[in-house]
């Protein structure tokens, strides 16, 4: 993968609505342009539009077979999105996790007060 | 399917375009939650989640007041945050900025942690509310609205087909 393509020219790619739901359609199987348009129900224009943002990226992946287009995905270029994301999920579970467990011990401290000494 | 989750567990929605709430119930008074929020040790012990040691927590409680918090993480790298109090009602709001040092071109996000008991249990709602929904979408990335776990179905599997 050329590293020229940035992960910030990635997370731009997939933050719009349509581009996602290509990228949704594509995560069943490589598919021709058409099949897009008619999922989508977008005009080819857009949606051409669209796979170019995303092949720009890296996000996709086109080959011609025959006279038609095929377009499948590249997970390796959205990797740091996911990466991103379950990390932001994932630190905000634990730090409540913890949250609770600090939050016992002040309960406790409450109900015991006047009765323990710190 | 927006309602996979119960109480006690992070709920993380998308109200606007450049807004990402998460909501988390806890199972104390929001006194407590409220202190466990805005005292440095205690914040020292949940902030770095399971992901390293906290190196520096720093907190001036009052309007125009900077907070910093600082951890090392496991893999050794520091990683820190800080922003000013804009508004602060004790027990019940605080309205902050968040910058993130290791994106220092970042505009900083702007959060409103809210406290609200319900007999006995303290509901929190962080709102936090970026310059443009690229930045949001960057955050929590593709799909979320339906909820976090659903919406990264694809990613996941995307990611573990990895090959």
């Amino acid at each position: 993968m050329a590293r020229a393509a940035t992960t910030a020219d990635a997370f731009n790619a997939v933050a719009e609505p349509r581009r996602r739901q290509i990228l949704d359609v594509l995560a069943g199987g490589e598919r021709p342009v058409n099949d897009l348009v008619l999922e989508l129900g977008l005009a080819q224009p857009q949606v051409s539009k669209h796979l170019r943002v995303l092949r720009e990226v890296g996000a996709v992946d086109v080959r011609d077979v025959g006279r038609q287009r095929l377009y499948r995905l590249n997970g390796h270029a959205l990797k740091p999105i996911h990466d991103w994301v379950k990390t932001y999920e994932r630190t905000w579970s634990e730090r409540f996790e913890r949250l609770d467990v600090v939050l016992d011990e002040l309960k406790q401290k409450e109900l015991g007060d006047g009765g323990r000494d710190e | 399917m927006a309602d996979v989750t119960s109480s006690g567990t992070a709920v993380l929605t998308l109200p606007t375009d450049e807004q990402i709430l998460i909501t988390r119930e806890f199972d104390a008074p929001r006194h407590l939650v409220y202190k466990a929020w805005t005292t440095p040790e205690l914040v020292s012990r949940w902030w770095p989640g399971q992901r390293g040691r906290m190196t520096l927590a720093e907190i001036d409680l009052r309007v125009g007041g900077q907070w910093r918090y600082v951890m090392i993480a496991d893999g050794g790298f520091e990683v820190g945050f800080h922003g000013e109090y804009l508004e602060i009602v004790p027990n019940e709001r605080i309205v902050f900025t968040e910058a993130f040092e290791g994106a220092p071109g970042v505009e900083p996000a702007l959060n409103t942690a809210t406290f609200t008991e319900v007999q006995g249990r303290t509901v929190l709602e962080l709102l936090t509310e970026v310059s443009s929904k690229e930045i949001r979408d960057m955050i929590v990335g593709t799909g979320m609205e339906g909820g976090v776990q659903e919406g990264w179905d694809i990613l996941e599997e995307i990611a573990v087909g990895l090959r």
